[in-house]
């Protein structure tokens, strides 16, 4: 297997985009990656689109083929493919493009996400999002994404004691960042009462306990490592790139408190790198849920299990401490528009990678980790990234 | 040859009952109060049973008519702007134009363009007026709206309008200029048939009232070369307090230049009755000389604005009607939820009973 190096990247602002279509917000990801790596269309060997649902958000499937056709890339025939894992899709594309530069099979792929979430009303946004879950054995019997996630904090604050605080401090912690972050949804620093009294959604997760519906795409370029260097003087290597299964259903796991998917591809990831999470400044998690968030930091190995909350409430996560999670603003605060989030995660990891992350630069970065989550748990990818 | 126009006269009503946020949210197992103080509403009007857009539009008229002695048969339009005309076929206005005795020598009809059809009225008496095709125009907004039980809108849909005389002869208040800002933004709606209206959510805010009013503020001040400091009283539409309130501050105009005509935290959203109830509380405590500006918007979308200037004649028709907006205001009565969904006809009844 060959090297493989990011060597672009590009996303739009998150949020609600209600002056832009899906193709534009699609093509302006991917002409400032490309851009920024300095490609010609031509260069481009092929191009991976992660996106969840386009065909109930805004009724059109066959969306890579709409990009190739609208970036320009249709006129070289460049192959075009569209990942579909849920909340996962991003990163699986990501995995699919590295796969195909790491086998030799191609040199140059561009990886896109994309979602536009704003065109339908909000109760429809909610039954897409719930196709993300078991819908035969979940959602039919009235669990909708929110409430299965309410189930799983619940859960976690009495098996581990956590309490409701601990959990809300992760939306606290990621809005302060997010308030870095120019291209956030959210730019805004709220305090632990704002969490705590907004208005319920599923006991106990409150508004600011979810991540928001949002309009956006992020896109990325990637080359072997032996010819980045043509292209950039700072290429970002990845160092691993892991993805594991579970059940669909949260009732099929023996502890819904650990996303065992996320620890599979966690140990497979840190095997591949050669690294430990000890090792690892800054993380990108998908904290679609503040529960997610502290799930993900004690499945990924940066936290004993349980110990997430308190870690959190202690600015452990902070920029600045053990480990930086979701510096970015997180899905919490930089927004979530499915299909795009596992490639914006990569985004903000190689924005970080190469210092150019200004007022929320973490010192001395020199590896980052993506936890990208499809459903409650079912797809789980892993990408961990390095200074070259 | 066109003359100058402008606001002859002006009547407006209210019903008498509220319900308060706290009241509903108890209801539906939110809090209300939190909801009420977000929104800067504090209490709505609620028409009783037998009170509808031409109960209300006529009121309106009346005192409108009270306040002036024009023979009513000089009258040669009446609009009556509304989104919740009680019949969707017959309209209301004929009952209003007969009821202030303007009938059989006059052109009448209803007008729908959301919250701002009342307005709309304003402007086609203009042209009529200003042209000499007409002696007189009447226009009116006035609504009953409606908000889905449950639904965030039943917070602020509320009763109440406004009628205006508009002339060529003892002026109140100069009709300066008028500039209306339109395009196809579908925020808010109801279809034929449906009892409530749909909303886009926060799509409501920033591509549809906030565009809509800040450009058609603008596009008036840039017609008549005017700045925000030049008025002595602003009113924009008022769908909730908030919204006015952030908006005023955009635009460059002052908590003092908008709380006079700024109704809607003490008797909702009165949608086709907002801008011109907000119009008559400013005409109620004008001076001569006091410029004014009002901004009306309309989902669907768009603004009509109107730049004024009160004139010595209004000191003539205060003191005609007793209707004024503080006695409209301070006459007010409380209701339980259950009386509020029994006036609002939200209590399903045996087929036949009343």
């Amino acid at each position: 297997m060959r090297e493989v190096a990011i060597i672009g990247i590009g996303d739009t602002k998150f949020g609600e985009l209600w002056d832009m279509s899906f193709r534009q917000i699609g093509i302006q990801a991917g002409l400032a990656a490309v851009h920024d790596a300095k490609l010609r269309a031509e260069d481009i060997d092929a191009l991976y689109v992660g996106n969840m649902s386009a065909g109930r958000f805004i009724e059109q499937e066959h969306v890579a083929a709409l990009i190739a056709d609208y970036s320009g890339m249709a006129r070289d025939f460049t192959p075009a493919t569209r990942v579909e894992a849920a909340g996962a899709s991003g990163g699986l594309a990501l995995r699919q493009g590295y796969m195909a530069v790491a086998s030799g099979m191609h040199d140059i792929v561009v990886v896109g996400g994309a979602e536009k979430m704003t065109d339908v009303p909000d109760g429809l946004s909610n039954d897409i999002q719930n196709s993300a879950a078991d819908r035969q054995w979940e959602c039919t019997f009235g669990a909708t994404f929110p409430s299965l996630h309410a189930m799983i904090a619940r859960r976690y604050m009495h098996q581990y004691g956590a309490t409701r605080e601990q959990i809300a401090q992760v939306a606290v912690k990621n809005h302060k960042h997010g308030s870095l972050n120019p291209k956030a949804q959210f730019q805004k620093e709220i305090t632990l009462d704002t969490v705590l009294k907004a208005p319920m959604v599923a006991e106990p997760l409150g508004m600011f306990d979810c991540a928001p519906n949002s309009d956006g795409a992020a896109a990325v370029v990637l080359c072997s490592m032996e010819k980045a260097r043509n292209y950039t003087d700072v290429p970002i290597k990845i160092l691993a790139s892991a993805q594991a299964s579970d059940t669909l259903a949260l009732h099929g796991r023996p502890d819904i408190c650990t996303f065992r998917a996320t620890q599979a591809a966690a140990q497979r990831a840190f095997k591949q790198a050669r690294l430990e999470p000890k090792h690892i400044h800054l993380a990108e998690v998908h904290d679609n849920f503040t529960i997610s968030e502290l799930l993900a930091v004690e499945d990924l190995g940066f936290f004993a299990k349980g110990s997430g909350g308190k870690a959190t409430a202690d600015g452990q996560t902070l920029i600045g401490g053990q480990v930086a999670v979701n510096t970015s603003g997180g899905l919490k605060a930089r927004g979530d528009p499915i299909g795009a989030t596992g490639v914006a995660q990569v985004v903000e990891l190689v924005t970080q990678l190469r210092g150019q992350a200004g007022k929320r630069q973490v010192a001395d970065a020199k590896y980052g980790l993506a936890q990208n989550v499809g459903g409650t748990g079912g797809t789980v990818v892993v990408h961990i990234l390095g200074v070259a | 040859m066109t003359s100058r126009v402008g606001i002859v006269s002006y009547g407006a009503y209210v019903p008498r009952f509220r319900i308060a946020p706290k009241e509903i949210g108890r209801v539906w197992g939110s809090d209300g109060e939190a909801m009420g103080k977000n929104l800067m509403i504090f209490s709505k009007s609620v028409p009783a049973p037998d009170e509808d857009v031409i109960t209300i539009s006529t009121e309106a008229a009346r005192e409108m008519m009270q306040r002036v002695d024009v023979d009513p048969s000089r009258i040669g339009a009446l609009y009556v702007g509304s989104e919740s005309h009680p019949y969707a076929v017959k309209p209301s206005g004929t009952i209003v134009a007969e009821a202030i005795g303007a009938v059989p020598n006059l052109t009448i009809a209803d007008l729908e363009f959301a919250c701002k059809a009342g307005t709309a009225g304003i402007q086609m008496c203009m042209g009529l007026v200003a042209s000499h095709m007409i002696d007189y125009g009447v226009a009116i907004g006035a609504d009953t709206s409606q908000g889905a039980p449950g639904d965030p809108l039943e917070y602020s849909a509320s009763a109440g309008g406004a009628a205006y005389l508009i002339g060529r002869e003892k002026i109140i208040a100069y009709l300066n200029a008028t500039y209306s800002f339109s395009t196809d933004t579908p925020d808010f709606w109801r279809r034929e048939g449906q009892p409530y209206p749909s909303h886009g959510g926060r799509f409501t805010g920033e591509p549809a009232y906030f565009k809509h009013v800040q450009a058609t503020a603008k596009g008036i001040m840039a017609k008549v070369g005017s700045q925000a400091s030049d008025y002595q009283y602003a009113i924009f539409h008022q769908p909730n307090g908030k919204f006015p309130s952030r908006v005023a501050k955009m635009l460059g105009f002052t908590d003092e230049q908008i709380k006079t005509g700024l109704l809607t935290p003490r008797i909702g959203n009165t949608y086709s009755g907002a801008v011109p109830l907000g119009l008559a509380a400013v005409l109620d405590e004008a001076k001569p000389g006091d410029r004014i500006l009002a901004v009306a918007y309309g989902s669907g979308a768009g603004g009509d604005g109107f730049d004024m200037t009160v004139t010595d004649e209004i000191e003539k028709v205060r003191g005609r009607s007793q209707m004024t907006m503080a006695k409209l205001l301070e006459k007010q009565e409380f209701l339980d939820y259950a009386t509020y969904a029994k006036f609002r006809g939200k209590i399903r009844l045996k087929e036949g009973s009343t």
